[in-house]
């Protein structure tokens, strides 16, 4: 096994020195009933070149060659080419958690750049080391509000991506099965595809913990946050704002009147590898320190009074606390984090924001020539990259007619919004191309008469 | 190296000489308004205004991000990355984290551009390659496991934890009552405990024996009705095999619990015995321990959950099926299950690194690393027990873990060991954990290991040994040949000073 730097005769001289005549030996404790005897039913040991074969294969049995319309909470932008070329370096890609900061400061001053830069694009104060995916984090950040707020009730906008509300529910159901006190969904408003403000003010009490919308929310559209934070705060609740496309706080406010931000930095150069590995992370006002999850790295001196940098407030998390950790979260998401530095840091100031311009501007115009076949729902407010397109014809119909012309059109809504008929959420970055958007629209142009399926 | 003026004993470093590296600020220290690392291709559709668009919402402020030109940050991250210790340098002993080499042909198949570019939601008969990893990689688990069902979607081990106790609990509420604590031996990680209580269960913290195992007749005086599950870490934290494992499954099952056991020390079983055949009911595993994928800092991870046919109802959503067509399916319709744990369907590009490492291995390379994992962890305990004491006299596995006692006589603990080690050229091993050995030495080599990379680290542990009997302050102040010396931490946490601002 070519990954093995041992020869037979040297494992030979290791035994003998151990002082057992075979590898069973070592083994001898597994009771003999459980031991295996026979070769696992697996596929035999392959070359390099046969590896890379079996995966070319697979990678075309995937999209080739298709323009694309997908996003809804997975984004398609340019990753430059440097972050692949540092995050591949041997020194970041194999070295494990930095607990010793004195052979990791590499890891440690990357991190720290990371919640700095983070902390800028939200409005935040503070900004941990990464979550899973801003799925777990947006759970994560509504437990954080309960704890801080000692209350029980959550409420959570119905324009959240469906999967995150489904992540919420799932890491909710036990909780709410012992307080009796379940989750509330708050309606958009079918207008603006925004909360319905009025829902929300009425559902709000003084047991409500915390309000968790999307911003872009699951439509695209832009949530009032002001306005939200507002009813929030009049009954003592926390508002969490989970941000899906991270690329918008180049050019969207950013949601300062949140307590909480539950982020998914996916769009900071990270590909879409079918929905994973991403880079989940939560930033918050400063005093709500104490009861952050997962790792956070502090500045700190050694004992020369050099600057240097150290994970920190370990007081919180399970391997300390263990039963009364803030969470069980252990392993985060560090080299995703790294793309993600590496990519806030290539396009530094000016150029998340002529990015997010360009985004805006492809979106407007995809939002514009698209919605000429159909009605662009939600027209009037606010929006990023992200629009919704209702069509006379099905989306099934829509989008395998789009399929023939190598197109992937946007996602189909009714699985989630039944009452949202034939829509389809669409997304234009700067990837996507004047000529593609051009095209799509001939092919809704085409739609059959007889398609009319509403 | 520190000078001495008396003439004591320092060890010689034969593994490594010390050499200069790059001093380096903060990326914002650097920064300089209209340096760009970047140029966006002319716009081809209508300029908009963001103002007419976006109104309130849009930003008035830039973000204080950099501004740095493409040079400086290649040598801003470069000189970064040097700083660190990794596998890639040498050996990396950290005790139940299983530091093996990381392949770099599963670097080079995530990167395959019809793989990396793969949109979860893009049509199943645009996905079939992505399925079909994923489809090969669970049904290779599930041989390795022995274990009926599995899932993929949890993105590292404490999430796999999460999620199985979250079946264990689904399973108990379907025969009417989720029950109220899942024991815990007091050898387990941390984030045993952590998750149990996150799954809303007591922890009954429960007592080692004498060997560092399981203590079969006060677990049958514990185990009751309103046991949920006990956590298992097998082999132990101590790197022994829980010899009564049978015993332990049939004391659990008679009450109507279930038996979970923690997969981190996986590396010690896999082709040689399978928890499935005996008596485990579910189970995570770390791809990023186990299946060689890198652990980078920190994470991605992923953590993969097997259990058996009584828990597969309740399996997170959705699930990958082979349908009549011949075509892979995502199965959403699935009422009994538990639900999402996560968004879309895991850490994917995980599956494709772990896969080519199983598909690299096969059952005799997976066999063999197995076997020279063990080979040597127990050649270093050979090597080293008669310099560090042995808390419990059991076989190892893939891991040894000493104890300081010896060493603490001296004023020296672990800690100050693992520092020393650092000057040796080495990554310290798992300090002071698990808990139940006063101030542990944990070590796992890893079958990664050449007999010459292990010499060495045996070495250099047999001059620490010498160094502390003769010379103790210079192992107390270690490690003295890195950037920065030992940190301040408790300003750190005392003070925190967790990002940068504009002096």
């Amino acid at each position: 096994m070519r990954y093995l730097p041992k020869s037979d005769a040297e494992r030979a001289a290791m035994l003998r020195e151990i002082g057992v005549s075979s590898i069973d030996d070592l083994f001898a404790i597994i009771p003999e009933e459980y031991r295996l005897t026979r070769d696992l039913a697996i596929p035999r040991q392959m070359g390099e070149s046969e590896i890379v074969d079996h995966f070319k294969a697979a990678a075309a049995r995937n999209a080739n060659g298709y323009a694309s319309f997908l996003g809804a909470g997975v984004y398609r932008h340019y990753r430059p080419v440097l972050i692949d070329t540092i995050v591949q370096r041997g020194e970041f890609l194999t070295s494990y958690t930095p607990y010793q900061a004195e052979i990791t400061q590499g890891t440690l001053q990357a991190i720290f750049e990371f919640q700095t830069m983070i902390c800028e694009l939200t409005g935040m104060e503070i900004a941990n080391a990464s979550m899973y995916d801003g799925s777990t984090g947006a759970a994560e950040a509504a437990m954080m509000a309960l704890r801080i707020t000692g209350r029980d009730d959550v409420l959570v906008a119905r324009s959240v991506h469906p999967e995150y509300r489904e992540v919420m529910h799932t890491y909710a159901q036990h909780r709410e099965a012992a307080s009796g006190r379940a989750t509330r969904e708050i309606a958009y408003d079918p207008e603006s595809g925004r909360i319905d403000l009025a829902a929300l003010d009425e559902a709000v009490t003084d047991r409500t913990a915390c309000v968790l919308v999307q911003s872009p929310n699951f439509f695209g559209v832009i949530e009032d946050i002001p306005a939200i934070a507002e009813i929030a705060h009049n009954k003592g609740a926390l508002l969490i704002v989970s941000i899906a496309e991270a690329i918008s706080l180049g050019i969207v406010r950013p949601p300062v009147e949140a307590d909480i931000v539950a982020m998914e930095a996916q769009s900071y150069g990270v590909a879409p590898s079918y929905g994973g590995p991403f880079c989940g992370v939560i930033a918050a006002k400063e005093k709500y320190l104490r009861q952050m999850p997962g790792r956070l790295v502090g500045e700190t001196k050694d004992t020369r009074g050099r600057r240097g940098f150290v994970l920190t407030l370990s007081t919180r998390e399970q391997h300390i606390r263990r039963e009364k950790a803030t969470s069980n979260i252990c392993t985060n998401q560090a080299l995703v984090a790294l793309m993600a530095t590496v990519f806030m840091t290539v396009y530094g100031k000016e150029g998340i924001k002529d990015l997010a311009l360009q985004n805006l501007a492809k979106a407007g115009y995809a939002a514009k020539t698209l919605g000429a076949q159909g009605k662009l729902l939600f027209a009037g407010s606010p929006r990023f990259n992200e629009f919704v397109l209702q069509t006379d014809e099905a989306p099934e119909q829509l989008n395998a007619r789009l399929l023939e012309q190598k197109i992937i059109g946007g996602v189909a809504l009714e699985r989630w919004y039944p009452e949202l008929g034939n829509a389809t959420l669409w997304c234009a970055t700067e990837l996507t191309a004047r000529q593609q958007i051009d095209q799509a629209a001939a092919v809704l142009a085409q739609a059959p008469a007889t398609a009319a399926a509403r | 190296m520190t000078t001495q003026t008396e003439e004591k004993f320092i060890g010689t470093t034969r593994k490594v000489t010390a050499h200069q590296t790059q001093n380096e600020g903060l990326s914002f220290e650097k920064s300089a308004p209209g340096k760009k690392a970047y140029r966006l291709p002319p716009l081809d559709v209508p300029e908009v205004d963001p103002s007419a668009l976006l109104g309130e919402a849009r930003r008035s402020h830039n973000a204080e991000l950099p501004e740095l030109s493409e040079i400086e940050i290649i040598r801003h991250f470069t000189r970064l990355s040097t700083w660190n210790y990794a596998i890639d340098l040498g050996m990396y002993p950290l005790g139940s984290c299983t530091m093996k080499y990381n392949p770099r042909v599963n670097e080079f198949v995530s990167r395959l551009e019809g793989i990396a570019e793969a949109h979860p939601y893009q049509p199943e008969s645009l996905s079939q390659g992505s399925l079909g990893i994923i489809r090969l990689l669970q049904q290779c688990l599930l041989e390795i496991t022995g274990m009926d069902a599995i899932t993929l979607q949890p993105a590292a081990g404490a999430h796999g934890e999460f999620t199985g106790i979250l079946l264990v609990r689904a399973y108990h509420q379907a025969k009417g009552n989720p029950r109220r604590n899942v024991i815990i031996p007091d050898s387990a990680h941390g984030t045993n405990p952590a998750t149990a209580a996150v799954c809303g269960y007591d922890v009954v913290n429960f007592k080692s024996n004498a060997q560092g195992g399981i203590d079969v007749e006060a677990l049958a005086q514990a185990v009751n009705e309103d046991t949920a599950a006990l956590m298992l870490t097998n082999p132990s934290t101590i790197g022994v095999f829980e010899n009564e494992i049978h015993r332990i499954a049939d004391i659990l099952h008679s009450k109507g619990a279930l038996l979970y056991m923690d997969g981190a020390n996986m590396n010690a079983l896999c082709g040689k015995t399978r928890p499935g055949d005996f008596g485990v009911d579910v189970m995570h595993l770390n791809l990023h321990k186990t299946f060689s994928t890198p652990h980078g800092g920190g994470g991605p991870g992923s953590g993969p959950v097997a259990c058996k046919k009584i828990l597969e109802p309740y399996l997170p959503i959705p699930v990958v099926e082979q349908g009549s067509d011949g075509l892979l399916h995502l199965n959403y319709d699935r009422p009994q299950s538990v639900g999402r744990v996560r968004a879309f369907y895991g850490n994917f590009g995980m599956f494709v690194r772990a896969l080519a490492y199983t598909l690299a291995n096969g059952p005799d390379g997976l066999r063999q690393t197995t076997e020279d994992a063990v080979l040597n962890a127990n050649y270093i305990r050979k090597k080293l027990e008669d310099l560090y004491e042995l808390p419990y006299n059991t076989p190892s596995m893939h891991e040894v873990v000493f104890s300081d006692r010896r060493q603490l006589r001296n004023g020296v603990r672990t800690g100050d060991i693992a520092k020393r080690l650092i000057d040796y050229g080495f990554h310290p091993y798992t300090v002071s954990f698990p808990l139940i050995v006063p101030g542990a030495l944990m070590i796992e080599p890893t079958e990664s290991e050449s007999r010459e990379e292990l010499d060495l680290f045996v070495d250099a542990m047999r001059q620490i040994a010498r160094e502390v009997e003769e010379n103790p302050q210079l192992v107390l102040d270690a490690p003295h040949s890195t950037r920065v010396s030992r940190l301040d931490e408790t300003t750190a946490a005392r003070k925190p000073v967790l990002r940068w601002r504009k002096p």
